[in-house]
């Protein structure tokens, strides 16, 4: 190890953080780059299953809470692939890797919204798993990364809370309703728990996501942390979680719950989920159909810098 | 020294860097970057992106390439002057006990 190196370890040992023009080793920058592009993907594919409904919210006080939800993905969206930036990637470049499907956003996104519930599923199980995931991100030990995660996290809550706001009413209403929220929760738990990744004995370059401070907990503690503070908020509802081998260990003091179905995961992950097509031409077509605006307003801002110097 | 961004532009929207004064008496902290075409539009951005909870009551924007910077070394020779002057903190001074108010 040269000095270079050494020194950046050391940083990372130490709980220091790394900045955008230090030394770092390629495998560093580049496991950033494809984390941090992975996830400011996810956030802006993310608004779609739930945009699907912002023109039939329920009400106008459901309607503006979800259109201020999707906006904050967009945000965090930004301030990721700002992250991103840093570190010398190009926005245009990433998102050109989107749309030709050569980088990847989480499975989550590739199951449909059919129902109204499905909206305060999300909300609930989706962006709580995204806390999970994204709290200890806060204290990554690229600096750009965990600042952007710091401003990502404090807006989250609120997403969380008006998904488990929206199904409780669900849940305590009508018995059409109930069967409403009880469907939502039985199609969107098991893709929730995929959201940590593969588990630790199929996940290759965990430890060295470790070793450089970017990973924090594995997958599987992740996952475990999450079943623990989701069953009894799913009991409180008065919704079953759809595992028969899902039992409190009284020993342990956690849930031990039944086999993920990777073969399903997997399958999401190469193409072949439920929207991934339509989500990925939604997105080419947004992006497509949006170019005239960027043309419009580079034009707009040449003409006034051209006037700026003719006065 | 250098600029501190290599010039960058996406689909030819310059970069900014963002700077949030988050409520009056205290200075503009930098909030992050963003892309857009002129420094109007880079401000109606920011607001949008930053300010979104009423976190800002003055934001500035600015190129990211007009940023000039230090090297990024923390143990830099730029900032050696400042290393050997202990005398310059009142830590540094004895006062004896019995004396008040200094
Ligand atoms: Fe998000
Ligand atoms: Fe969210």
């Amino acid at each position: 190890m040269d000095a270079l190196e050494q020194q950046f370890q050391d940083t990372v040992d130490g709980d220091g953080r790394i900045e955008p023009r230090d030394w770092m080793p390629e495998g560093y920058r580049a496991t950033l780059i494809r984390q941090i592009a992975q996830h400011a993907h996810s956030e802006i594919i993310g608004m779609q299953p739930e945009g699907n409904w912002i023109t039939r919210a329920p009400s106008l006080r459901r309607k503006a809470i979800l259109v201020a939800k999707v906006q904050d993905e967009a945000g965090h969206g930004l301030y990721l692939y700002g992250a991103a930036e840093t570190l010398g990637a190009d926005r245009d470049e990433l998102l050109d890797l989107l749309h030709a499907g050569k980088q990847k956003y989480s499975t989550i996104f590739n199951y449909p919204t059919v129902s109204w519930a499905d909206v305060a599923a999300i909300g609930w199980l989706v962006d709580g798993a995204a806390i999970m995931n994204q709290v200890p991100l806060t204290r990554c030990s690229y600096g750009p990364y965990a600042r952007a995660m710091i401003r990502v996290c404090k807006e989250e809550s609120f997403h969380q809370r008006q998904g488990f706001e929206a199904l409780t009413v669900l849940a305590n209403g009508s018995p059409a309703q109930r069967r409403m929220a009880q469907d939502a929760l039985n199609r969107w738990w098991w893709p929730s728990l995929m959201m940590f990744g593969p588990s630790d004995d199929n996940s290759p370059n965990s430890a060295r996501s470790m070793a450089w401070g970017i990973k924090r907990f594995s997958n599987d503690e992740l996952r475990q942390r999450f079943v623990d503070a989701t069953v009894p908020q799913a009991e409180w509802l008065g919704l079953t979680v759809p595992d028969p081998d899902l039992r409190y260990d009284e020993e342990t003091g956690h849930y031990v719950f039944g086999e993920i179905d990777w073969t399903e995961f997997f399958e999401v992950m190469k193409g072949n989920g439920p929207c991934n097509r339509q989500r990925l031409a939604t997105r080419v077509a947004a992006h497509e159909e949006g170019a005239w605006v960027r043309e419009a307003a580079a034009a707009y801002a040449a003409k006034h810098s051209a006037r700026e110097v003719a006065a | 020294m250098s600029t501190s961004q290599p010039p960058k532009t996406s689909s030819g929207s310059p970069l900014w860097e963002v700077f949030v004064r988050s409520k009056r008496g205290l200075s503009h902290t930098h909030a992050g970057s963003l892309h857009a075409p002129d420094a109007h539009m880079a401000l109606r951005n920011a607001r949008d992106l930053f300010t979104r909870r009423q976190e800002g009551v003055s934001i500035w924007v600015v190129r990211a390439t007009d940023v000039v910077a230090s090297s990024p070394d923390e143990k830099d020779p730029f900032f050696d002057p400042a290393g050997d002057k202990v005398y310059r903190h009142p830590t540094f001074y004895d006062v004896p006990d019995e004396v008040q108010h200094i």
